[in-house]
């Protein structure tokens, strides 16, 4: 997509100052979300696992979305999702796995995820996760 | 003179890609991630593909300690690294190098241990191809910037 595709698609997203945290512990995935999320202009920070996920948000800080990655090391996906949940947090966590049999699916959703994608993660991919959690200010 | 240089180049990088394509070692991820590739990182490409080959040479390398060993037993372990390597292998769009390690990944579910030396070779196979014909992209795209920097003096 072109930048002015996405901003016929969301019109308002770079006022929005949405943030959103990536929790992967591929450095490859890490980059690439990342730069997703920098062309829609959301702000971001990056963690390797689900404990560090966790651990950011004991330290006080909030993120409107979580892109969740499965399988970390140390603390996985559904683990931390469980985890944030139990701790009250409310930020929209989207799963994003490679790993997408309806079993695996389910399992993760249960864990209290808001959306799932199948890697690898595209802009409209992103997109799709930004409309069905209603990221997007109305004109 | 040069005009044709730029555009020979140009020629061989499209029948490069053309044929990673239709070889099935490269898909449609691979176009995402030159689509990302900006002015604010003119190099993203370059750089992913690094990255990928960093951590992808580590995975592969702990893998084959693993099943290098005698005593080994822990599938579990393998399977960690092959869903780290099918992620980060579907994210550029290295379509081959994931097929054979999805493959991989089944053998070590059902703990299969010749079944998962002989995918740590086909892994191991594919992904130098993949390099390979990476590294000989970068090349030629190195040269056609070269070639359009060129300019006869006035």
């Amino acid at each position: 997509m072109t930048r002015d595709q996405i901003a016929e698609e969301l019109p308002n997203l770079a006022e929005s100052k949405l943030t959103a945290l990536v929790v992967d512990d591929s450095f490859v995935n890490q980059t690439i979300h990342q730069k997703l999320l920098n062309r829609l202009g959301i702000e971001n920070d990056v963690v390797t696992n689900g404990k560090e996920a966790v651990d950011v948000y004991c330290s006080g800080r909030n993120y409107d979305l979580i892109l969740m990655d499965m399988d970390m090391p140390i603390m996985n996906g559904i683990q931390a999702t469980k985890r944030l949940r139990e701790m009250g947090i409310e930020s929209k966590i989207a799963g994003v796995t490679t790993r997408a049999n309806e079993g695996e699916k389910k399992e993760f959703m249960e864990a209290g995820l808001n959306d799932f994608q199948e890697k690898p993660l595209t802009i409209s991919k992103l997109l799709s996760i930004l409309h069905k959690l209603n990221f997007y200010v109305q004109t | 003179m040069l005009g044709l240089g730029v555009d020979r180049l140009q020629a061989d990088i499209n029948r490069l890609l053309a044929s990673l394509f239709h070889q099935g070692v490269l898909d449609e991820q691979f176009l995402q991630l030159q689509q990302l590739q900006d002015e604010t990182s003119p190099n993203f490409v370059y750089d992913v593909i690094n990255i990928y080959f960093d951590e992808s040479e580590k995975l592969l390398r702990n893998l084959r300690l693993l099943l290098m060993d005698r005593e080994f037993s822990d599938y579990k372990k393998i399977g960690l690294h092959l869903n780290q390597l099918v992620g980060s292998s579907s994210s550029i769009g290295a379509r081959r190098v994931r097929n054979v390690c999805v493959a991989f990944r089944s053998a070590s579910e059902l703990s299969n241990r010749p079944g998962c030396l002989r995918g740590l070779e086909v892994v191991e196979h594919e992904y130098h191809y993949l390099k390979n014909m990476m590294h000989e992209l970068f090349q030629l795209e190195q040269q056609r910037i070269l070639a359009a920097g060129v300019r006869y003096p006035m």
